[in-house]
């Protein structure tokens, strides 16, 4: 089990992913600064969250043209399972693996709490293992868009990886934090190799915690 | 060469921020406002003087890094 995960001038959230699956998989993560151009054969690269260039011109966007990301890009298209987290999430959207936009919370503020979030898809590597699940977000630009067409591809081809929800699982507006289209919390590339999501699993993964649900989609990956 | 680029949400993105722009001016006593969008607005230089390249170039930025297309259209300037 080899894994990587890359670092930004501003991640901060590499350290607790590292520590995630560490715990999970006893095998200590390989970390990639963002400057490097090739990463060795890897089982997952994690492209974690934190404010990558300080969400200079767009979330993500500076970052999405770091060296390092050619290869992420090559790999994922390549079959490797790629996570991208909050920002990580940003990342890949900005890098074209990932459909849509990530706009700013409708209530315009940024969003620090516990949600619940359930898998749509229920099949892929990322998201076999999980129910519904409570981990913490914490963003500003989370409210996920993709125009009508898109929306109907990724509907169509089962790419819809986790919806906010409430705790029986109901998909509503009640329970959506961001104003996210159709409360999307987390999407699939097409392949379903590539997962980018807004809410924070490495920091609901152990009991200090509060809350080990996010173990679920590091455990769906790892074994 | 100086180029202004204009980056603005398409027009079936809602724009929150200018809805709250809209309601503040509306607060201020400008009560004829009918919509606020809020953009972007960057200003590049370049050492070229042909206008024709210089756009093609302008442009290849805007789609490549500038905008994000899903979301936003761009007009490029050139003075």
């Amino acid at each position: 089990m080899k894994s990587h995960v890359i670092v930004f001038p501003g991640s901060n959230c590499d350290r607790d992913v590292a520590v995630a699956i560490k715990n999970i998989s006893s095998h200590q993560p390989q970390m990639i600064w963002h400057k490097e151009t090739s990463i060795n054969q890897s089982d997952l690269i994690v492209v974690p969250g934190g404010f990558s260039y300080g969400d200079y011109l767009r979330c993500g966007a500076m970052a999405s043209t770091s060296p390092i990301m050619q290869d992420v890009v090559k790999k994922a298209r390549e079959g490797v399972p790629v996570l991208g987290i909050c920002n990580g999430f940003q990342i890949l959207i900005e890098s074209g693996l990932l459909d849509g936009a990530l706009m700013r919370n409708s209530s315009l503020s940024f969003i620090c709490r516990d949600i619940l979030i359930k898998p749509k898809n229920q099949s892929s590597v990322f998201t076999k293992k999980t129910q519904v699940a409570k981990m913490p977000i914490a963003h500003n630009e989370g409210n996920f868009f993709v125009n009508s067409e898109q929306l109907k591809k990724i509907q169509d081809n089962d790419q819809i990886a986790f919806q906010y929800c409430d705790e029986n699982g109901n998909v509503s507006e009640h329970s959506n934090p961001n104003g996210s289209l159709e409360n999307i919390a987390g999407i699939l590339n097409e392949n379903k190799n590539v997962l980018g999501m807004m809410p924070h699993p490495e920091r609901a993964s152990e009991l200090a915690h509060g809350c080990e649900d996010g173990k679920t989609i590091f455990e769906s990956i790892l074994n | 060469m100086l180029a202004k680029i204009y980056i603005t949400l398409k027009k079936d993105v809602l724009d929150p921020q200018g809805s709250v722009i809209a309601n503040s001016l509306k607060s201020l006593g400008f009560n004829n406002i009918e919509d606020v969008r809020q953009g972007k607005f960057i200003e590049v230089k370049l050492n070229t003087d042909n206008k024709e390249t210089a756009n093609k170039q302008l442009n290849e930025m805007c789609e490549k890094l500038l905008a994000n297309l899903v979301i936003e259209d761009y007009k490029v300037e050139i003075d």
